[in-house]
């Protein structure tokens, strides 16, 4: 168990390495020269100079990376342009929105995911699987930002029941429901589809052999053992909601770090982009490193290969 | 010698290719059993072809201004007029065109590149797996919306550059799907033997490699059109692809946003459009999954 966390741990420096390297290379990347692209058309030679002499861009590559990696080590992920304010503190300041609302909706998408994918994989074939796959297959096929606008409409302007913009809890009901439906849809499917492999095996079939009730059954021996890769997808899930969460965010004006991130881009302004891919890359990162250690936790028989 | 070696060879390629033959009909016939997979592929082909046939099939030009602005879907405008009295109608069907390119196009260049990838790297093996895999890891640590919006961050907003940033953040699952289908094909007798007869790599690769490492492929690309139609509608939602006037449904469902009060339809038909491609291009790639993933077939 020892050698697997520690190599699992080992495996995620040269990914944070390599995720480093492209966020540090975005703003070299940009066709033509990004500081004529950041400062815009009406930038003057002068203005271009002095940008690119800040920016330190007149250095040798492997200088600026060492200077950009010294900085992110030591909080520091540069100053935005057009605010003039560190990038650390303006991400610092909107991510806590960004992370009540993501997290809300991972809560949201499990609960409601497992409990549908369980309830469909026992009535299997029958009405009740059946409408639940099918209201699935619509969570993975409706656009959040239709299902938000769909739900701003009968909410918040027809019944008026919630508010649509606003940074309470009540806020907070449609925003989470949009995020979390097509996270809930996939792992009903999962769920299901996990739970009728396990419900196949030989230790289920033992178990009703011995006479345990169908609900202990279910409950300890196929839910326990169905969940497993569950887990896995609601750690990938977690990264795909706080990325999908610009958009949602976008959808009911809320405060966070979608926003800010279609701002920095619309202005061009690289620093707050890099800032932004690093912080949310590094977390997804974190997260995914988190569950595959859990799952060695719920799962003895996983190991490293 | 070479006579002896080379006579087999025909053989092995014909029986290959009815091979085939045969499991591409089986799978067309399993597939009109499946009636939902087969209501997925008559919408498909019904955008299909009225993406193709939309400049005569749409009652009015998509960009042409009116005064009759926000008008209710009635008889002269059925699915009613937009903020600038454009035909809601002739928008969602040109929409079409650029949904299904963009979607198209993006999972082609998936495809293609991600399969090359893979196959590279089941063949090469060493530092060249090696690389490929790390490189592969590096981009999945980036939620996928969040790798597209980085590559429009650099590239700048349009639907042009959204179709290259869906297509990149997308290579990485068919690299891993394309490698593992290889290194469980590569051990296979049907390769070892050509091995054996002398065919050369890329020969290997083409005839013998790709085709049978096809089927997890063409569902993952049938399921990604679906995503990366999603995707891009949601790139253009906010503002970082299509740009006005271009008639792109999650373009239309922005600007609807500001008239939700008193103009319903303006955000309901793009986004009933965008919900029926993506469910009928999930129902197919549900279908296709059924009948040719091979741990559901068996």
């Amino acid at each position: 168990m020892t050698a697997y966390i520690v190599k699992r741990i080992l495996l995620v420096i040269p990914v944070l390495f390599g995720v480093s390297i492209l966020a540090f290379l975005m703003s070299h990347l940009v066709p033509g020269d990004p500081v004529v692209v950041m400062l815009g058309d009406r930038a003057t030679a002068e203005d271009a100079a002095r940008l690119r002499e800040e920016l330190g861009f007149n250095d040798p590559l492997v200088v600026q990376y060492g200077r950009y990696m010294t900085g992110v080590v030591q909080g520091d992920l540069g100053t935005s342009i057009r605010s003039g304010q560190p990038v650390l503190e303006e991400i610092r300041d909107r991510f806590p929105s960004t992370l009540i609302l993501t997290l809300c909706a991972v809560v949201a998408a499990s609960v409601v995911g497992v409990s549908l994918g369980v309830a469909a994989a026992i009535s299997k074939r029958g009405w009740v699987d059946g409408s639940i796959m099918a209201f699935a297959l619509l969570g993975i096929s409706v656009p959040t930002f239709w299902s938000g606008i769909l739900l701003i409409l009968l909410l918040g302007v027809k019944l008026e029941w919630l508010p649509i913009v606003g940074t309470g809890p009540a806020a907070l009901v449609m925003p989470t429901i949009v995020l979390a439906a097509p996270a809930a849809a996939v792992l009903a499917r999962m769920t299901r589809s996990t739970m009728l492999e396990v419900l196949g095996v030989d230790f289920v079939r033992s178990a009703r052999a011995k006479g345990l009730k169908e609900q202990v059954v279910i409950l300890r021996h196929v839910l326990r053992n169905a969940l497993i890769p569950v887990v896995t997808i609601i750690g990938l899930q977690f990264g795909g909601l706080l990325a999908g969460s610009v958009i949602v965010e976008s959808v009911f004006t809320r405060p966070g770090l979608g926003r800010y991130t279609i701002t920095a881009i619309q202005s061009r302004d690289f620093p707050q982009i890099q800032g932004i891919v690093l912080v949310v890359a590094a977390l997804y990162v974190f997260v995914n490193l988190a569950i595959d250690l859990l799952y060695a936790v719920i799962d003895p028989r996983i190991r490293y290969n | 010698m070479i006579r002896a070696a080379a006579s087999p060879r025909p053989q092995l390629e014909n029986l290959n290719a009815a091979g085939h033959r045969g499991w591409f009909r089986q799978a067309t016939r399993k597939l009109r059993r499946r009636p939902a997979a087969m209501i997925g592929g008559t919408i498909i082909l019904f955008f299909i072809v009225v993406a193709v046939l939309a400049p005569l099939i749409a009652p009015a030009d998509p960009n042409e201004i009116s005064t009759n602005r926000r008008a209710a879907p009635s008889l002269d405008h059925w699915f009613g007029t937009d903020e600038l009295g454009r035909d809601v109608l002739s928008r969602v069907i040109f929409g079409a065109q650029i949904s299904l390119r963009v979607g198209l196009i993006s999972i082609a260049i998936a495809l293609v590149v991600g399969s090359l990838l893979g196959v590279t790297a089941a063949f090469a093996g060493g530092w060249v797996d090696g690389l490929i895999m790390r490189l592969t890891d590096i981009m999945l640590a980036f939620p996928g919306i969040l790798l597209a919006i980085a590559i429009v961050a650099i590239l700048g907003p349009s639907i042009f550059n959204v179709m290259i940033a869906v297509g990149i953040e997308s290579i990485p699952a068919y690299t891993r799907t394309a490698r593992a289908s290889t290194l469980t094909v590569k051990g296979l007798d049907y390769v070892v033997g050509a091995q054996s007869l002398g065919a050369v790599r890329t020969r290997i690769v083409l005839r013998h490699i790709l085709p049978n490492i096809a089927a997890p492929l063409i569902v993952l690309a049938t399921v990604g059109v679906a995503g990366s139609i999603l995707a891009a509608a949601g790139l253009s939602y906010l503002g970082l692809g299509a740009q006005a006037p271009t008639a792109e449904w999650g373009a239309m469902l922005s600007s609807a946003r500001t008239y939700l009060r008193d103009s319903w339809w303006m955000a309901t038909f793009p986004g009933v459009a965008i919900m029926l491609v993506v469910l009928a291009l999930n129902l197919f790639g549900d279908g296709l999954r059924d009948i040719l993933d091979p741990r559901i077939r068996n």
